[in-house]
């Protein structure tokens, strides 16, 4: 018998609770302030840091020049066709961060991830505006009046400046930073600085002043990956059920065993203070990001009541397992340094070194040769045929090189650059290539008439100051009957 | 459809779905409100999308959108930029006498880059794509030149054609046709055939060439020239060098003593306007056996 009169209908939506995480102090909050101390300014100051390559190219330390398909890392530029290099630092990220969700769960998201870090910083702005939950709390309940209006004034105001700090900060990683800054405080930059501030201020604001724990919880992939990549044998933060449970308000006398109770009081600071608005005491779960601030209030009650800290701590599930039959856990550096970590962290050190190596034992002048196609060969009116080529000189280095370019291999052949005439044909010619730049030397070909109808043979190139050289193979084309 | 009582997750507080799919089951969360909102205004977007950009079709056209872009006015407008951003330049040619460019280069590589453009459109179906001809049809990147290979001469090719039916002004020479007008016997030509062939070095000198040799002084020395190089002012080929416009085998140079040849290229100036004539010109002198101006100055018909 089925009764629908009395189920009542089910929402299929359900807006967002509101988080007001209230203010702990800690080890663990210390080592967020730390690292947030550390990545921020990591962020806003590496455009302003200097490296001189000479007067040819910018002297910006670390600039990603889109307009000129160059990227500037201290000594190393990187051209287009290395992209390679870029490729591999994606990879030693992807390995890095597996490395570290293998050893310390989802540390990222918990102290690095920039979503958590503004969050973080837009969690205090508020708690400076507002007060702390309590108060923030009582806030969000008033009725709209002059107070209130003023306080989220200021807040919004708040978020905007930081924002927008965030969003300008960025566009200084593609062109020189003092040149921008003042192009841009005076009006003059170009369109695409200002709309990607725009686009970028209005993202941080909406994600860090509103979305906050949303992006954790629905739009970001990281947490299903990190939750694929921990094992039993990484640290997460868990509640340890078997000393906590049952649960019991109140201070303990000195005999727990008499009462029958766990360590957990049911304060709920644990749920008070966490950023996303979770209760760990459920366990692991995807809204826990593991930024241990719920440790940190824990262990200040535990401290209180004259009980050991850690009943919520970093564990490994293995560890739990053996801790709630009553074994010991394993010593820290065993978790640290087993199988799975080494693999990784190798794995992320030979591609670092790899990349180094390749990066120290490039080549700085390259040549290469294109035939032209239409017409493949051409007779001459005294029996010699003449192919085109299109050299292309790459000169790597922050200066203006004479390099000469050679003929090998081809008995009789001379050339001449398209600009000059067959008169002045020698069996090399030299040009100027600019610096850090990609000289394309359209040239002539010439040769005996008789012989064979595809000959192989190669251009030379040669540094006139230094030395270096590099050679490309090429086939002349004849007629061939 | 009934409703059972379903069980519900003991952590979140939150119902079962009610199936298992091979020991896994599903929690029946509600979705985050805020996803209904930002579906929501992805619809009013969409809708205001199409009230402001062209969007639903009618019968015969299409709603044009408030906002009144289309993209054949933003190709008009890019071209008009185009040609804006061109005109100056176009005029510093126009303005320069074909034998200065070269002094210019930004200009000469002005010229030559419009050259190539208008060479796709309008010589390529006889010069063939890579301007490189074939039997009839000149190949222009070659050294040999049929009536001059400067750029004064090479211009006024363009401009004027050769052999241009009703133009007075155009290149005009006429070959005569030995065998087929009855002008000389076939021994003859099988001599003189023999001489030219000789002469160009792709057979040995033997007596019919020498035979040849003596017809040639008489018959074709007048706009051949006496030995053998042609002249620019007929038109008429080289025929000691090693390229042939109809062929340098026996059967190619006997039919064309026999029959004569008479190659037609179009009058340019008619059709193109100067500018383009003049960088036509310039592209084609470019491409590898352009010469350089000579005093005599162009050749006439």
């Amino acid at each position: 018998m089925n009764d629908l009169s009395t189920t009542p209908p089910r929402s299929l939506y359900a807006r967002r609770e509101p988080v007001y995480p209230q203010k702990i102090d800690g080890r663990f909050r210390r080592l967020k302030w730390l690292v947030m101390a550390v990545t921020l300014t990591i962020y806003y100051v590496t455009p302003w840091l200097r490296w001189d390559r000479g007067p040819y190219a910018p002297d910006q330390a670390v600039l990603l020049d889109l307009a000129h398909r160059r990227f500037y890392f201290g000594p190393a530029e990187i051209w287009p066709h290395e992209f390679y290099y870029v490729a591999g630092l994606l990879i030693m990220a992807g390995i890095g961060l597996f490395l570290l969700t293998s050893v310390v769960g989802r540390a990222w998201c918990g102290y690095a991830c920039p979503q958590t870090v503004w969050t973080d910083a837009f969690q205090h702005i508020e708690r400076f505006v507002d007060g702390d939950r309590n108060a923030q709390i009582r806030l969000a309940k008033a009725p709209w009046g002059a107070g209130k209006i003023a306080r989220r004034g200021l807040k919004y105001a708040l978020f905007l400046t930081v924002s927008l700090a965030t969003g300008g900060a960025w566009i200084f990683y593609f062109a020189d930073a003092p040149t921008l800054a003042a192009q841009f405080l005076t009006g003059e930059a170009s369109t695409v600085a200002y709309a990607t501030v725009g686009i970028l201020t209005a993202t941080t604001f909406v994600l860090g002043g509103f979305m906050r724990e949303q992006v954790c919880i629905y739009m970001c992939p990281w947490p299903r990956i990190q939750t694929a990549m921990t094992d039993e044998k990484s640290l997460i933060v868990t509640y340890k059920d078997w000393r906590g449970e049952p649960r019991g308000k109140g201070r303990r006398p000195a005999s727990l065993v008499d009462l029958g109770l766990g360590d957990c009081i049911d304060c709920n600071q644990c749920v008070a203070v966490c950023p996303t608005g979770i209760d760990i005491r459920d366990g692991p779960q995807v809204g826990c990001i593991t930024c241990a601030l719920c440790i940190d209030a824990c262990d200040r009650v535990m401290e209180r009541i004259g009980r050991p800290r850690g009943l919520i701590d970093y564990a490994t599930l293995e560890d739990c397992r053996t801790e709630a039959a009553g074994g010991k856990p394993k010593p820290l550096i065993r978790t640290l340094l087993r199988p799975r970590t080494l693999a990784y962290f190798s794995l992320w050190g030979s591609v670092g070194l790899v990349m180094l190596l390749a990066l120290g034992n490039r080549e700085r002048i390259d040549i290469s040769a294109q035939h032209q196609r239409n017409p493949a060969f051409v007779q001459l009116a005294d029996g010699a045929v003449r192919n085109g080529f299109t050299i292309k000189l790459r000169n790597m280095q922050a200066r203006p090189r004479e390099m000469e370019v050679r003929l090998q291999g081809l008995p009789g052949g001379v050339m001449w650059t398209n600009g000059g005439s067959r008169d002045a044909s020698a069996t090399s010619v030299r040009t100027v290539v600019p610096a850090d730049a990609l000289a394309k030397l359209p040239i002539f070909v010439a040769a005996p008439g008789g012989g064979q109808a595809r000959q192989d043979f190669a251009f030379t190139v040669r540094a006139a100051d230094g030395g270096e050289s590099d050679r490309v193979g090429a086939v002349f084309e004849r007629s061939g009957d | 459809m009934a409703e059972r009582k379903k069980r519900v997750d003991q952590p979140t507080g939150t119902e079962f779905v009610g199936h298992e799919w091979d020991g896994i089951e599903e929690l029946n969360t509600p979705l985050p409100r805020w996803w209904l909102w930002t579906l929501y205004a992805t619809i009013i977007w969409a809708v205001a999308y199409t009230i402001a950009y062209p969007a639903w079709p009618l019968v015969s056209r299409a709603t044009a959108g408030v906002l009144g872009w289309s993209s054949r006015d933003q190709l008009d407008r890019e071209l008009a930029a185009d040609q804006a951003r061109k005109a100056p330049i176009l005029r510093a040619v126009a303005a320069t006498p074909i034998e200065a460019l070269p002094a210019h280069p930004q200009l000469m590589q002005a010229a030559v880059e419009g050259g190539r453009a208008a060479f796709r459109v309008n010589c390529v179906q006889c010069h063939g794509s890579g301007a490189a001809g074939s039997k009839g049809y000149p190949n222009l990147n070659d050294d040999d030149w049929l009536w001059g290979g400067d750029l004064k001469a090479i211009h006024f090719t363009v401009e004027h054609g050769i052999r241009s039916p009703g133009h007075d002004s155009t290149r005009m020479s006429q070959m005569p046709a030995f065998g087929r007008d009855g002008l000389l016997q076939p021994a003859e030509i099988d001599d003189l055939t023999a001489f030219v062939r000789a002469v160009s070095r792709q057979q040995p000198v033997t007596a019919s060439a020498r035979r040849g040799q003596a017809l040639y002084a008489t018959n074709c020395a007048a706009c051949h020239g006496g030995d053998a190089r042609g002249n620019r002012e007929f038109g008429a080929p080289n025929l000691a060098d090693a390229i042939w416009l109809y062929g340098g085998d026996e059967a190619a140079v006997r039919k064309s003593i026999h029959d004569a040849r008479f190659g037609v290229m179009p009058r340019w100036g008619d059709k193109l306007d100067p500018v383009t004539v003049k960088m036509l010109a310039a592209y084609v002198h470019s491409l590898g056996g352009g010469e350089r101006e000579s005093v005599q100055g162009p050749a006439k018909r």
